[in-house]
């Protein structure tokens, strides 16, 4: 606190600035009435209407919700899988290679991942669709979610583990009475990543994809090559608004937690 | 048994769909283009038997390679590739800095808020935030109409389809990778040091630069790697920002697939670029190791 001086407020007020006005401006001019979209026409909302009457992106962001559904379950039973072994199951043969292949596709350039993986998909004959792209989506965000649940793991204390086999409990039951619960959070975070992750790809989604399974974010690109158009500012509004409204409830669902466990961390000694 | 089940299925599942993908890409790297489905020759097949694996292997060669080295538009790209991202990791850092400096001063109950703002734009599409330049940068845009208004300019900037724009994209969206690495490191920055090096005499700002900023290297030393390693391969950004004269290797190399449907040297692209990528990457690893090292 001591040296928080006028640079510092300086600092952080041009640097959030920086990082909100674009998305202020477009929130603003997604309600402008004319279809010029740099000449403010007084305030409308017609371009919500259209975009709800727009059936090809309707389609689009139902393909898309499905795939980040099911690619993020995926990933998440995969990822947790893999976070354990990385953390817990000590050496085994190939583990440097498999370490190497987590942490990989976090650098990967998507244009690499998404050219690897089409090709794969023609070489054996799989049919594009909304399965490869699954498929693929599954691959990268798995990284992901490992990456969240083994930060956790290697904090998690486990003698408490060990008391669970002492008590006579199978190595299943440890697992799933005592780890998963305690993990659950990371668990749901690397959910939560493996979802948006999903939602926002372009371009590993756009090799990977075939006739009838065109995602949101391939529509939206494929329309803002064109110019700016009020549909596009719209629909951004819409998905700007879910983000901050799921981000604030987790943050408040945390918080709850945060206080809950402090509670009981104090409760605890009086009740002894 | 369940040991055995439970490495093996995400073992397998990335063996399958993220190794064995890159074998095949530096196999059709090595062949030729053909009019043909798939569009590549030769090819082979595993009951084709050994007699034509061999005749097979023995046809593949370098020939894409030495196409990339003779075209002046490949390596063009790679080395603006190079630059574009090295000159935006530097206005990254130069811009991400102060502002993880100023949140790590900031009163304790602040921080976790000013975190989270800073994580948010995360969340939202990468898609959108690079649009949401388009808007403000074109020639009639909100940028042009501020400066025009206040009397600064007469004529409107270009600055929509330049590389100036591709500065600010890539700035703009992969700030957050820089600040969250240096906050972390100048939030354990122990107050008591900067207190006695102005007992010992020294000014604020050589405090700054003898105390505070060689503590702060292993998170501006990450930060750099995050935002130049995506940026290198960056597609998005240089095809909505930047001009036909942006030449960055992420487009390129969608071009030569979508466009051209020249599939071999979409892969010979792949794979140099895998190869520039990993001198960075082995740097980031071995700079991480030593940090977490240096943590115990």
């Amino acid at each position: 606190m001591r040296r928080f001086s006028w640079f510092n407020a300086t600092s952080l007020t041009l640097g959030f600035a920086f990082l909100y006005l674009p998305m202020i401006i477009l929130v603003v001019y997604s309600f402008n009435d004319s279809r010029l979209v740099t000449v403010w026409a007084g305030f409308s909302t017609k371009w919500y209407g259209e975009l709800v009457r727009n059936e090809e992106f309707l389609d689009a962001a139902w393909v898309t919700v499905r795939v980040a559904f099911f690619s993020s379950c995926l990933a998440t039973v995969l990822g947790t899988m893999a976070a354990y072994v990385l953390v817990r199951a000590g050496r085994f043969r190939g583990r440097t290679l498999f370490s190497g292949m987590i942490y990989a596709p976090l650098v990967m350039p998507e244009v690499i991942t998404g050219l690897s993986l089409l090709l794969l998909f023609i070489g054996i004959g799989l049919d594009r669709g909304v399965f490869t792209v699954v498929l693929a989506h599954t691959t990268f965000a798995m990284c992901y979610v490992s990456v969240v649940v083994s930060s956790r793991l290697t904090t998690f204390d486990t003698a408490l583990e060990e008391a669970a086999l002492d008590l006579g409990a199978s190595q299943f039951d440890s697992f799933r009475l005592v780890t998963l619960p305690i993990i659950a959070p990371a668990v749901i975070s690397g959910w939560l990543l493996a979802f948006t992750l999903s939602l926002d790809d372009l371009v590993i989604a756009s090799f990977t994809t075939g006739p009838g399974a065109t995602t949101l974010p391939i529509k939206v690109f494929s329309a803002v090559r064109l110019g700016v158009s009020p549909e596009i500012n719209a629909l951004s509004t819409i998905m700007i608004g879910i983000v901050t409204v799921g981000v604030i409830i987790a943050s408040l669902i945390s918080k709850r937690a945060a206080v809950a466990q402090a509670r009981d961390e104090q409760a605890a000694p009086r009740t002894t | 048994m369940r040991r055995a089940l439970l490495i093996a299925s995400p073992y397998l599942w990335l063996l399958a769909l993220f190794l064995v993908p890159f074998a095949i890409v530096l196999k059709i790297s090595l062949s030729d283009i053909a009019l043909a489905r798939p569009p590549y020759m030769p090819q082979w097949h595993p009951g084709d038997g050994l007699v034509a694996l061999g005749e097979f292997l023995g046809s593949l060669d370098f020939e894409n390679f030495v196409f990339l080295t003779q075209d002046d538009l490949y390596w063009k790209a790679y080395l603006s590739s190079l630059r574009i991202a090295l000159i935006s990791t530097a206005l990254t850092l130069l811009v991400g800095y102060p502002i993880a400096y100023g949140m790590a001063r900031a009163a304790p109950e602040w921080r976790p808020t000013l975190l989270m703002l800073v994580i948010l734009p995360f969340w939202t599409s990468f898609l959108i935030r690079v649009y949401s330049w388009m808007g403000i940068l074109s020639t009639e845009g909100v940028l042009n109409q501020f400066l025009t208004g206040l009397g600064l300019i007469s004529e409107p900037l270009q600055v929509l389809n330049t590389n100036t724009a591709v500065y600010i994209g890539i700035v703009y969206t992969y700030l957050p990778f820089m600040i969250l690495p240096i906050y972390s490191a100048l939030e354990k920055l122990d107050d008591a040091l900067l207190e006695a090096a102005e007992d010992l005499g020294c000014n604020r700002t050589e405090a700054f630069w003898l105390v505070t900023f060689p503590l702060s290297r292993t998170g501006i030393v990450a930060g750099c790697f995050l935002v130049f390693i995506p940026s290198l391969g960056e597609f998005v950004i240089p095809s909505l920002l930047g001009g036909s004269d942006t030449l960055m290797i992420g487009k390129i190399l969608w071009e030569e697939f979508f466009s051209n449907r020249d599939w071999p040297v979409a892969s010979a692209v792949a794979v140099i670029l895998l190869l520039i990528l990993i001198v960075p990457i082995v740097l980031f690893q071995r700079s991480e190791e030593k940090a977490r090292e240096a943590a115990k």
